[in-house]
């Protein structure tokens, strides 16, 4: 299979790596402050820990591989890595998991295929998955909302519940942790209670998709609107991956609304808008081509709605993006958009 | 004969390892490489019957016709095959329970019956036993070596159930690094065998490379008979 360049002329957007990932950044930053109000200090010293640890791992592999150090570090690609993965990662995680799966994507995921530009697999997902196969366990302790526990934890406790597991008031990381939305859904599902029942009787749900979740979605989709507006990443992904899993969701809801949860449910619940605005639009390992985005999209919708109707895991984010990163070579091929001046149809 | 014979021992060992340079029979190798143990049973066997198959092929080569020559290989192996299972199942019962299917699968690894095609069928007895002998160890240092691999990282110890191979006395062999260890799921499962064996063939890449750099300089600089001027380095 051969890739091909469209052909010229070739403009420069004027943007460069830096200013790119430097956005990306910025958009994160008004969904993390949100995530830190309902969930406590732990992703802040997470995002810490995982982009020293993306700055480390990256500087080692630039070394071995003999490459400058300068450019690469500077373009900011690392560190916004490690900040999607620990935005992945449970709050109060030990912080080996975050290091490990930080040092994992960058060294594995990313660097052994030849560095940025080169990484067939988006390495934050990369790294989440390895952790979710390896340690089910830390990476399912997740925390509720603070203000479902009556709970005041603070930065000393967090820290040291992440660097020495040591839990305040006597706690146990079981006592503490709680299912996701996703994750209680699905387990109640299983003991066939119908949605409504579930919903109402959980306050975890909040008022269409989790308390706290929620809004941190909400703030993922003010900062992936701003991304679209500012060109850093284009609208098909996310409105193909959305509207699809949109689709999909109200036609199950409204066949069987005790054993589907709603659309909304779907969209603002998980990881679906950290997805679709700021996972599946890596720009080295998804589509390029606009037609080809449309097609990542919509693949990623429909696997994300498969495995989290019908399969083993809660939520399926990282495999629906890994598993169409691999096709996404292919749908390029078959996608590339009409040569100006070429008759449509032939070559 | 002497040099030949280091040469067929290099060939097996290194240079044209099967699973790391040719590639070959990685079935059982990513399957059964979770323990030393699990892998250095399964080495032993394949060795074993490498090692029968070539003498016998060697032995038979001017007898069979071309033709024929193939099934013929094949009925070989599997006689030897059987051979060793029948061995393992009377010898080390536990764990030819644990190897299960991949024994009788040996028949079907595709190192053995290229060895028989390509090597036994042209040489004499001594070198084809000597061949067989020289490739099944190769196979079974990389097995040992990712099974040591993703036994340290996936369970934090090292020789676990020694007694199965070695009988009761043999428990003293496993090594425990870390009381407690979680486990690294991720090594047992088969992304880690790929990953491990990736790795692995890098690591000999590597070492190839640094030798035959170093084979370079070391040419380069013989001749000159002062060292008057040191190669240049990249």
């Amino acid at each position: 299979m051969t890739l091909q360049t469209p052909p010229s002329p070739h403009i420069h957007s004027g943007m460069r790596i830096s200013g790119m990932m430097l956005r990306v950044i910025a958009a994160l930053i008004p969904a993390i402050i949100c995530y830190t109000w309902f969930f406590g200090w732990g992703l802040i010293i997470n995002s810490v820990i995982a982009i020293l640890t993306a700055v480390a791992s990256e500087a080692l592999m630039l070394k071995l591989r003999k490459r400058p150090l300068k450019p690469f570090l500077g373009d900011g690609s690392a560190v916004l890595s490690g900040m999607l993965l620990a935005f992945c990662i449970p709050p109060l995680a030990p912080w080996w998991i975050t290091v490990l799966g930080v040092a994992f994507a960058l060294i594995i995921g990313k660097h052994l295929y030849g560095g940025l530009g080169y990484n067939p697999f988006n390495p934050a997902m990369v790294g989440y998955v390895m952790l979710l196969i390896s340690f089910p366990l830390e990476m399912t302790s997740w925390m509720p909302p603070l203000i479902l526990e009556q709970l005041e934890i603070g930065f000393i406790d967090t820290l040291g519940m992440i660097f020495f597991s040591h839990f305040p008031y006597g706690l146990s990381i079981d006592a503490l942790s709680s299912a996701t939305p996703l994750d209680a859904m699905k387990t109640d599902l299983g003991l066939s209670n119908t949605v409504s029942e579930i919903i109402e009787s959980n306050a975890l749900f909040g008022d269409f998709a989790g308390t706290g979740w929620e809004w941190v979605g909400n703030w993922l989709l003010l900062g992936g609107m701003y991304l679209i507006y500012k060109r850093v990443i284009s609208w098909q992904i996310p409105l193909a991956l959305i509207s699809t899993l949109f689709v999909i969701s109200a036609f199950f809801f409204l066949m069987d609304p005790d054993t589907y949860p709603s659309p909304l449910f779907h969209i603002f619940g998980g990881a679906t808008i950290l997805a679709a605005f700021f996972i599946a639009t890596d720009p080295v390992s998804a589509s390029t081509t606009p037609k080809g985005r449309i097609v990542y999209g919509i693949g990623i919708g429909i696997i994300i709605y498969v495995i989290r109707a019908w399969g083993s895991y809660p939520d399926a984010v990282a495999f629906a993006v890994l598993l169409m990163n691999m096709a996404a070579p292919t749908i390029d091929y078959y996608t590339q958009p009409r040569v100006y001046g070429h008759v449509r149809g032939k070559d | 004969m002497a040099d030949n014979s280091k040469e067929i021992i290099n060939e097996g060992l290194w240079r044209n390892n099967t699973a790391l340079v040719q590639l070959l029979g990685l079935c059982p190798l990513l399957a059964v490489s979770g323990t030393v143990i699990n892998a250095l049973g399964l080495g032993i066997a394949t060795t074993l019957v490498l090692a029968g198959s070539n003498v016998t092929v060697s032995l038979v080569r001017n007898l069979v016709r071309p033709e024929l020559r193939i099934p013929t290989f094949v009925l070989i192996i599997a006689c030897f095959v059987t051979a060793v299972e029948l061995l393992m199942k009377a010898f080390v019962y536990y764990l030819y329970l644990i190897l299960g299917i991949f024994i009788p699968l040996i028949v079907t690894n595709c190192v053995i019956i290229a060895r028989a095609e390509s090597f036994a069928s042209k040489n004499n007895v001594g070198r084809s036993l000597l061949d067989g002998l020289s490739m099944g160890v190769g196979f079974t240092l990389v097995l040992v070596a990712l099974g040591a691999m993703r036994e340290v990282i996936g369970h934090g110890t090292l020789f676990a159930q020694a007694e199965l191979m070695f009988g009761e006395g043999a428990q003293w062999l496993t090594i425990t690094f870390i009381d407690g260890y979680h486990g690294f799921l991720l090594a047992i499962l088969p992304p880690g065998a790929f990953i491990g064996l990736g790795l692995l063939i890098a690591l000999k890449n590597v070492i190839d490379r640094r030798a035959n750099e170093r084979a370079v300089t070391a040419r380069q600089k013989s001749p000159a008979e002062p060292p008057a001027e040191p190669a240049a380095q990249p």
